[in-house]
């Protein structure tokens, strides 16, 4: 118990000190993340909204296939990002294994499939309403596109954060490709795990407190999202 | 000095002269099946330009289907729609405008709900917009979100929305359904002044009051079949059909 004690009482005094390592990681893990989920966005909200307003052969099949996807194990991911950057995979010439690239790569694979079948399901949804009055008024798809996505923002926000949110709490598709090299690829979640096989509470601890806040402010972010959304009128 | 109509833009600049006028509608041997079933069949007519024509019925005759094929928001089974002499396309429907029952807004102001209109036909000046948002009565409430407006505000709003993009043609399917007196005669208002600066007005309703009030012609429809098509007011004196007479006086038509 005495252990246990110690190790949150050096946890709060790392977090409240300021601790330079422990800063690196956060930071490192925010940049990472952030990334991916700007990569996720600029691929995954055009391919939702372009599903969501096609009708197309095998529309049903890619949805379900996208839906698949958001369960993808991050090992898995990880494992195939491996496959891909490693000296003998067919980006190894790119040299990004074991470079927070690399990582990103990992994170936007994971995430992707999230951001457009989650955003699919928002544009869908409002597509459905608006249609007939965009038919009506013979809007161009481009600018049908464009005023989906912005109706429709508060919901997708909320996507966004969801997205980020799977992608700064995994751990198995960064250790993978990323190595926990420390000053270089170690993120939260991969230094949780390493400190914790090494018996170095205090560590883990203080990052974990930061990934619960963390998690409890994209939460909060997504309810005050979603409260401003019904005070305004708009969800 | 300009009259309101004409500050708020909405005056219709005269058609360039052809043999057919943009707002004269010609439906010839118009079908419609669904599911199986043919809900509208063999419809013939001509819908005069400038006029303001109101289409009856009993629930289910088909009249917001046969609406919808007008302004070429589906395609028909069977038969042709022709709008000043043209085939329904792209360019035909952008000179008309749809109001529905319930008005669909996007999730913006209201002065963002008019940029939406006018920007897709050209530059979106700040200064019409006041101007249009002033004629319907909703200037003071330009900046709020189009969806808090009352029932009667969102519909002036859709209103005020189809005719800045000055259309030859309004649609209107049952506008005034939901709406206490005072706001359907606001949307009355405002659609007569329309129709008479010139706009074809094709108008659903079951209201046989707002029909003698508006109506210079009477479309009624049952089972999907045209039955009547008369001057408004030998309509209601003198109804050829017995469906219709039964209609106008309030017995159940099956």
């Amino acid at each position: 118990m005495q252990d246990f004690s110690q190790a949150f009482r050096l946890a709060f005094e790392l977090v409240f000190s300021a601790d330079a390592d422990l800063l690196e990681i956060i930071v490192l893990s925010l940049r990472v993340s952030l990334t991916a989920v700007a990569i996720a966005c600029v691929i995954g909200l055009p391919l939702g909204a372009a599903i969501a307003m096609g009708r197309f052969r095998g529309r049903n099949a890619t949805i379900i296939l996208l839906n698949a996807l958001m369960g993808l194990p991050p090992v898995v991911v990880g494992l195939l990002v491996y496959l891909m950057l490693s000296n003998a995979g067919p980006l190894g010439w790119m040299q990004l294994l074991y470079t927070p690239m690399a990582m990103i790569v990992a994170q936007t694979v994971l995430i992707t499939p999230i951001v457009a079948a989650l955003s699919r399901e928002v544009i869908e949804q409002l597509h459905n309403e608006y249609a007939e009055q965009f038919r009506s008024l013979c809007v161009p798809t481009s600018k049908a596109i464009r005023a989906l996505l912005w109706d429709g923002r508060y919901s997708l926000l909320t996507v966004l954060l969801a997205g980020f949110g799977r992608a700064v709490a995994e751990v198995g598709a960064v250790i993978i490709v990323g190595g926990n090299i420390d000053h270089l690829t170690r993120v939260m979640t991969t230094a949780i795990a390493l400190e914790t096989s090494k018996g170095d509470l205090g560590l883990a601890l203080a990052l974990g407190l930061v990934l619960l806040v963390l998690a409890l402010s994209v939460n909060a972010a997504v309810m005050a999202l979603r409260l401003t959304a019904t005070r305004h009128a708009y969800a | 000095m300009p009259t309101p109509e004409e500050a708020a833009g909405l005056v219709i600049e005269p058609p360039v002269t052809t043999s057919v006028p943009p707002g004269q509608g010609v439906v010839h041997g118009l079908a419609y099946d669904a599911g199986g079933r043919r809900l509208l069949d063999g419809i013939d007519l001509d819908i005069q330009a400038e006029k303001f024509t109101v289409i009856m019925g009993p629930n289910g005759a088909g009249k917001s289907l046969f609406l919808r094929l007008l302004h070429g928001l589906i395609e028909p089974s069977a038969g042709s729609i022709h709008w000043g002499g043209k085939s329904l396309d792209d360019q035909v429907r952008r000179q008309q405008s749809l109001v529905f029952q319930r008005p669909v807004l996007l999730r913006r102001s209201v002065a963002a709900n008019l940029e939406f209109v006018l920007n897709l036909r050209g530059r979106v000046d700040p200064a019409a917009v006041r101007a249009i948002l002033r004629h319907v009565g909703l200037e003071a409430q330009a900046g709020q979100p189009a969806r808090l407006l009352s029932g009667g505000e969102q519909q002036r709003l859709a209103l005020a929305r189809a005719l800045a993009l000055k259309p030859r043609v309004l649609f209107l399917d049952e506008p005034t359904a939901s709406l206490d007196p005072a706001s359907t005669a606001a949307i009355e208002r405002l659609v007569g002044e329309a129709n008479q600066r010139g706009t074809t007005v094709v108008f659903v309703t079951h209201d046989g009051g707002q029909a003698r009030r508006l109506a210079d012609e009477v479309i009624f429809l049952h089972r999907g079949r045209l039955l009547e098509q008369t001057p408004a007011t030998r309509f209601f004196d003198r109804p050829t059909s017995s469906e219709a007479a039964d209609y106008l006086a309030g017995r159940l038509v099956f």
